[in-house]
């Protein structure tokens, strides 16, 4: 079936279709259509709508949802996001999956209420305090963000650990049409085997008491936790990166750039080809865990690199360590709030070439 | 005439505490499980530790529960009594948790009467962080944090968190207890019962204030804090139920 969604509604969608439960947030701008979607929405499913005081007190219902096993969501924005980061370094001690979803909107401060992608380094190295990552999944499309919200519970039900999906203010507000039946932006969660529940609060009835805390004062437990928690983002690292490439083989530049700043890239891109230049695109769709391996080996052939983006340069960190040296890493961002234009990707790619 | 014999309560592990000598909350964790079992909800309740000295809380009681960030133990009851409406959700909070860092999430989760029950004990001090001023800290009164007393000028006055939200229409059951005596523990118990049998009847937010002993942060002997709890604080803080709706 074709669909017409805007992409903050085709989130809404997917969450649903997903099997969200429960869905707590507190009003910012540029997502409140999300809000007021689900407030409509969720009652007449029987699901929860609660609209919280503040972002602190959203994601600690996000975790109280979560400690019962059932699939509760946020949306925010920037600031917003910022206010929740230590209940997501306390979601990933406590190993408690939920979907977290940031519509990125223009920093420091309170910034402003356009579209931006200045939230790369809050989004990927944790965020909040301690040692953890939680899976960074960065949508293009609105089909995309239909897709991805659909499985994003599975995923973090898979590794008991937060997901999050970043993508700016513009692609939230934009309408775009997409096939509901189409395999196109599907992450395939591959489920090795059944997810485990056995840690659930749920009442102590016909088995023994549980406990969940991330609280670990004895000598060498709160390591063992780490240890144990690096063995999980270890496998997430080898078997959950996703990345999309667009005419690498050939290419003498290719451009790295994720959500917004990617479609802006791929036009570039494909009117360049047209010109007769060797340009292609790498896309990260999973921005934690990073496509450092696969990016490397394209930096076996292709020597110069483009760096995109809506801020003025945190994914280019990622790039130039996945090259180790082996290309030259070049940058065009635009900050506050600005989107990147075509003719600006372009005009910078003519520059390095 | 047969002696009472001395039984632990199935909600209690068998455990040492963590606690210091003279310390309230050995007594209030058992009020708490004991009111559980003699309700016989054990196995359908879900607390929820603060942060604070109870942040072990998990380690003493036998039924589900968890620890929560310092102030938001009401948010996270929230999220799991709006999905699990048929279990029964409490939470354990000090005076720096729910009153200072967490004053949003209990006026909110009172406001919108929320179906769970509050247990707040206030020692006016900082017991976890070696004792520095509370909100609920006395004029006056000498703590890490004002060696030469509480100051309005500086500090304001002590928070009264029963008389604040029994305003709250959200509100269905406040009260204020102490555990300085056999008789005001028997009482504190009967409040405690009272605010689970108004969550059990799903009549909203229950609240129980204690009012509870920290020797090693007031810097006293055991029986000077049970003295000065029961002479002092109470004069400020008020027994009694503030509201039964």
């Amino acid at each position: 079936m074709k669909k017409i969604l805007q992409g903050n509604i085709a989130l809404c969608e997917g969450a649903i279709d997903g099997g969200l439960d429960a869905y707590y947030a507190y009003p910012i701008t540029p997502q409140n259509e999300v809000s007021a979607y689900f407030a409509e929405v969720l009652p007449k499913l029987g699901k929860v709508f609660l609209q919280a005081e503040s972002e602190l007190a959203a994601i600690n219902m996000v975790f109280g949802t979560a400690l019962t096993g059932k699939r509760a969501m946020t949306t925010s924005s920037s600031p917003g996001i910022s206010l929740m980061q230590e209940g997501i370094s306390y979601l990933c001690g406590c190993e408690l999956p939920c979907v977290i979803v940031n519509v990125m909107r223009g920093g420091p401060g309170l910034g402003n209420i356009s579209g931006s992608q200045q939230d790369y380094f809050q989004s990927t190295r944790g965020g909040g305090h301690g040692d953890y990552y939680t899976i960074v999944l960065a949508p293009f499309s609105v089909k995309e963000i239909y897709e991805f919200a659909k499985e994003s519970f599975l995923l973090a039900e898979k590794y008991r650990n937060p997901v999050l999906i970043i993508f700016d203010g513009y692609l939230g507000q934009m309408m775009e049409v997409f096939d509901t039946e189409s395999d196109e932006g599907k992450l395939n969660v591959k489920i090795d085997e059944p997810i485990d529940k056995s840690w659930v609060l749920d009442g102590a009835k016909n088995r023994p008491s549980r406990k969940i805390h991330s609280l670990l004062m004895a000598e060498g437990e709160l390591e063992k936790l780490n240890l144990k928690l690096k063995k999980k983002y270890d496998k997430i690292r080898r078997d959950e990166v996703r990345v999309k490439f667009y005419n690498v083989d050939d290419a003498e530049v290719c451009i790295v750039a994720y959500g917004m700043s990617a479609r802006v890239s791929l036009e570039a891109m494909h009117r360049l080809r047209k010109e007769g230049l060797r340009v292609g695109l790498i896309r990260p769709i999973t921005l934690w865990p990073f496509p450092y391996k696969e990016i490397k080996d394209v930096a076996k052939k292709t020597k110069k690199f483009l760096v995109v983006e809506m801020s003025l340069g945190q994914m280019i960190e990622d790039v130039k360590l996945a090259v180790e040296g082996e290309a030259q890493v070049y940058f065009y961002g635009r900050s506050g709030g600005s989107l990147v234009s075509s003719k600006e990707v372009i005009e910078s790619i003519e520059r390095i070439l | 005439m047969t002696p009472t014999k001395f039984v632990k309560p199935k909600s209690l592990k068998q455990t040492y505490h963590n606690y210091c000598p003279g310390c309230g909350h050995g007594i209030i964790h058992r009020l708490v499980a004991e009111v559980i079992d003699e309700l016989n909800i054990r196995e359908k309740t879900i607390g929820i530790a603060p942060v604070g000295c109870a942040v072990f809380a998990y380690d003493y009681w036998d039924f589900d529960v968890s620890e929560a960030a310092h102030g938001r133990p009401p948010a996270v009851a929230t999220g799991i009594k709006r999905v699990l409406p048929d279990r029964i959700v409490f939470t354990y909070q000090g005076d720096g948790d729910l009153a200072a860092i967490g004053t949003a999430e209990i006026i909110h989760a009172a406001n919108r009467s929320e179906n769970i029950t509050v247990i707040f004990v206030n020692n006016t001090v900082y017991g976890m962080t070696s004792g520095q001023m509370a909100p609920t800290t006395l004029l006056g009164q000498k703590t890490l944090t004002t060696p030469y007393g509480r100051e309005t000028n500086r500090d304001g006055y002590p928070l009264k968190v029963c008389e604040l939200l029994s305003v709250l229409e959200g509100t269905k059951f406040i009260a204020r207890g102490t555990v300085t005596n056999p008789k005001n523990v028997i009482q504190t118990k009967a409040y405690i019962k009272k605010a689970f049998i108004k969550q059990i009847e799903n009549k909203g937010f229950s609240l129980v204030e204690i009012l509870s002993m920290c020797p090693s942060g007031l810097h006293m002997t055991s029986l000077e804090t049970l003295k000065w709890v029961e002479e002092e604080l109470t004069k400020f803080f008020p027994l009694g139920v503030y509201k039964d709706v």
